[in-house]
């Protein structure tokens, strides 16, 4: 794969367009279906093979349990089912992408990781307004590389961690009524 | 700035730790049996104490602690009684100390008369029954000092109140150039404590061919330290490279004895080592060395990342040793004999490593004597304590979070248990009270006991508050045990008058949640009469936890031991519907509210049946019961918590998680979230008490 040379060429073609740039990021792709996807190599910690997990009660259905990562509890999303295409039947070639988000350590369950791509920033086009469904918080640019298009992920949107916070305190509140 | 800085975190540090033994010895010399060791280790603290402050330049802690000092000494020297009210004066002169080096560390300012009034007390004390001046400023080359009273005490614990040191100190020519000046040393070595210095000047050459830089003096120093020998080691700290420096320890035999014979240098120095020789001897049969046991101090968060690594290690090692019992043994015998070892290992590093972490029961212990007595003194009894076990070791985790409850219940006894001394008179007991605590190790777990020998829990009036309070129905028929763990109740005081020590009814059901939520239990034993025993089982650490572990359809949970009260499964007709939709199961006449784990956590493949599965009662912290629905029971074991939050969020009904001997996650289950979950409102519960059931039987 020539990710580099085809990276150049788009660096020279956009340059005009996006203004200056030369800042290189690398991203890692990886493959889920048909669709190619990139994180930001800085937030990856590793890349496994697909385990067991333990699933956890009355999560969101992308959410497929936690995993022990040397003794770090570790909760592992599939991001297909995150992007709305059905969850994943995972075997052992399917790949866990261990990332760091802010002060969090989680799992991505993808179908193959592909390569490391090297690209400025100029190279990063805007993703385009969409309909309904898809979220543009997701995606933070697209890139094309050779003939493909690599939808770079912001993994912070992707998910929302903290999102459901409804629960908490009516555990003391009901002791205290005892 | 930052070496100093660290010096002084150290200084402080140990000051601490210092005063708090001498609080502790205070209240030993309070309880009448006045050993002169506590005196004198009472003396070294206040010096230690002064020493460092001088160093530092902390002028208030080296004012105040010169005078304590003066005062201790010539209690030491058997010139003034330790009555109560010298005691009492010094356990004041303790805390104006520790205000004052807290003040020092914070850099806060104190008033500027802060402890004047105690420090005139001292002073008052040290001068109205003492007719003598005050020995230990200017006693270098006076008359010599009466002798210590007691031998050297030969028990290890330090230095004996009186050392002596030999000392044969030779620079070699070159010290002069590097800034040391002996004089200096000797002026230092003074301040330890009397000091005979005998210049040896063999060396010396004659005028023409001394060089002013070059030294050519040695000396043979008898130094009388109290301090003990590093601190005449610290004084040569800078030199040692530079001299040729013998210390020796002589032990028993008093400058004064020598003294006369410093006329005469040679005779004398080789009369001195012969002596030292044979004394030296006898001293080491008896105490190895001052340096008893060498500490470090370490920063807590290394401890803690050693412990985790611990335990990822003991994780995989039990991977290891399943996979390996499915190889065939003949072929893999040295595989798996390795395994072994492996585990031998790592199972004794676990708990090397755990132990590093594991403190006395003392540092809780200790706070205990001085509460008594205030409390006793506040509410007019006489309470003695007694306290055994104080070496029983347990996690710091433990020791941080029994302080509390332990001082609920001590006070509790002193309050409500103990009577009265005119009380306990008129029943034919002594007017004073005993209040014994005391921890053990029982079975993996610790045992804290709070004993006193009061009039026990008056089971009437308990009873007639509670239902007054309307905690227990009228006409209810409960058992003497239910109605002494009526007092663990929320909201629940007998006491008649509210006092400021306790009675304000957030007693003992605070004790209760606290120790429950370490996973520990209270029990209460009462004897009318005869007094109250309160004990605490507790788990040796929080870090680990007793469990069950359940199974619901393919998934685990770990069950906190503490929460389960009993399990079974119980016969169709004892499980009955109620209109809303719930269960319950009929259990000796109560109803038990049941929880399906698998609804609340929406498993597939779980048995539905109660009848089919097993009924787990689960009791929660605030005593409430459910009967938790799950497929079977598949053993106990002992887990490592790990934390949920960390990466993701809190689950509702999960306190947390822990990773299995095969690798994977379990959930532990949080009993009062489950019981939230089922949004259960009050049932059949009569009151929190714990009964022990093992027959069954249906009543309706």
């Amino acid at each position: 794969m020539s990710t580099t040379n085809g990276t150049s060429e788009q660096t020279e073609q956009d340059r005009d367009q996006v203004g200056h740039g030369d800042r290189t990021e690398q991203y890692i792709t990886f493959t889920i279906g048909d669709e190619e996807y990139g994180i930001d190599i800085m937030a990856v910690r590793e890349i496994k093979g697909w385990t067991e997990t333990s699933s956890l009660p009355n999560a969101p259905d992308y959410m497929r349990g936690v995993i022990n990562l040397r003794g770090l509890i570790v909760p592992i999303f599939d991001l297909r089912k995150r992007f709305g295409a059905g969850a994943t039947e995972a075997t052992d070639r399917h790949v866990i992408m261990v990332v760091a988000v802010e002060s969090r350590i989680i799992g991505i369950l993808v179908d193959a990781v592909s390569d490391i791509l090297t690209i400025t920033s100029d190279d990063i086009k805007p993703v385009p307004e969409m309909e309904q469904e898809f979220d543009n918080a997701l995606l933070s640019g697209l890139v094309t590389v050779d003939d493909r298009m690599v939808a770079l992920l912001r993994l912070e949107h992707l998910f929302d961690v903290d999102g459901i916070e409804e629960r908490s305190e009516t555990a003391p509140a009901a002791s205290e009524a005892a | 700035m930052d070496e100093m800085d660290r010096f002084k975190g150290t200084y402080f540090a140990e000051c601490f730790e210092l005063l708090g033994d001498m609080e502790v010895r205070l209240m030993a010399l309070d309880e009448g049996n006045a050993d002169p060791e506590d005196l004198n280790a009472i003396f070294r603290v206040v010096h230690s104490v002064k020493g460092g402050a001088g160093a530092f330049g902390f002028e208030r802690i080296g004012a105040f602690s010169h005078i304590l000092e003066g005062l201790l000494d010539a209690m030491r020297e058997g010139q003034i009684a330790p009555s109560r009210q010298a005691i009492d004066l010094l356990i004041k002169a303790t805390d104006v100390l520790t205000d004052l080096v807290r003040a020092a560390q914070s850099g806060e300012e104190l008033a500027a008369d802060y402890g004047a009034d105690t420090a005139a007390a001292l002073q008052v004390l040290a001068g109205a029954e003492q007719e003598k001046p005050p020995p230990p400023a200017t006693e270098q080359d006076a008359q010599p000092q009466s002798p210590a009273p007691s031998a050297p005490a030969g028990d290890g614990e330090g230095a004996a109140e009186h050392q002596f040191f030999h000392i044969r100190f030779a620079p070699f020519p070159g010290m002069l150039q590097k800034a040391n000046e002996p004089l200096l040393l000797m002026r230092e070595l003074k301040s330890l404590g009397k000091t005979v210095a005998v210049p040896d000047l063999s060396r010396l050459p004659l005028l023409d061919e001394l060089d002013a830089e070059e030294a050519y003096l040695s000396w043979n120093i008898d130094v009388d330290c109290p301090a003990g020998l590093d601190a005449v080691r610290e004084v040569f700290e800078f030199v040692e490279d530079d001299c040729d420096l013998k210390i020796d320890v002589v032990a028993g035999v008093s400058l004064e004895q020598r003294s006369p014979d410093t006329a005469s240098p040679d005779s004398r120095r080789t009369a001195a080592t012969e002596r030292a020789a044979p004394d030296k001897g006898a001293a080491r049969a008896g105490v190895p060395a001052p340096a008893v046991v060498s500490t470090i101090r370490v920063d807590l968060g290394r401890v803690d990342r050693l412990v985790n690594m611990v335990g990822e290690l003991v994780i995989t090692q039990t991977m290891l040793a399943q996979q390996a019992s499915r190889l065939p043994p003949d072929h893999y015998l040295a595989l798996t004999e390795g395994i072994e070892a492996l585990s031998q290992h790592s199972r004794e590093l676990q708990e090397s490593v755990m132990a590093i972490r594991a403190q006395p029961v003392k540092s809780v212990f200790a706070r205990m004597p001085r509460l008594v007595r205030e409390l006793s003194a506040q509410v007019g009894k006489e309470v003695r304590l007694v306290t055994a076990g104080e070496d029983t070791e347990v996690d710091k985790t433990v020791i941080e979070q029994i302080g509390d409850p332990l001082t609920h219940m001590i006070r509790n006894s002193v309050d409500h248990g103990i009577e009265p001394p005119d009380v306990r008179a008129s029943r034919g007991k002594s007017k004073q009270g005993t209040i014994r605590l005391s921890a053990e190790h029982r079975s993996g777990r610790i045992v804290i006991e709070v004993a006193d020998d009061g009039g026990g829990i008056d089971r009437e009036r308990v009873l007639a508050k509670a239902v007054d309070k309307g905690l227990v129905a009228a006409d209810a028929a409960l058992s003497d045990e239910e109605i002494d763990n009526l007092i663990f109740m929320p909201g629940f005081s007998t006491a008649e008058t509210v006092s400021s020590i306790s009675g304000r009814g957030v007693g003992m059901d605070v004790v209760k949640r606290n120790i429950q939520g370490m996973g520990g239990r209270v029990y209460v034993h009462s004897a009318p009469g005869h007094g109250t025993r309160l004990s605490l089982s507790l788990p040796l650490t929080l870090a680990v936890l007793d469990g069950m572990i359940v199974a619901v359809a393919q998934e685990n949970y770990v069950l906190p031991l503490t929460n389960i009260v009993e399990s079974l499964r119980p016969p169709a007709h004892q499980v009955h519907s109620v209109v809303d939709g719930g269960d319950v199961l009929a259990l000796r006449g109560d109803y038990v509210r049941l929880v399906y784990l698998h609804r609340l956590f929406g498993i597939e493949g779980a048995v539905t049946d109660p009848a089919q599965g097993l009924v787990v009662v689960v009791e929660t912290e605030a005593g409430d019961r459910v009967g938790l629905v799950v497929d079977e029971l598949l053993g106990q074991q002992q887990v490592v918590i790990k934390s949920l939050e960390t990466n993701y969020r809190p689950i509702q009904g999960v306190a947390g998680a822990t990773i299995l001997g095969d690798g994977k996650v379990a959930l532990i289950l949080d009993v009062a979230g489950l019981r939230a979950m089922a949004s259960f409102t009050t049932g059949a519960m009569k009151a929190g008490t714990d009964v022990p059931a093992e027959s069954q039987e249906c009543q309706r």
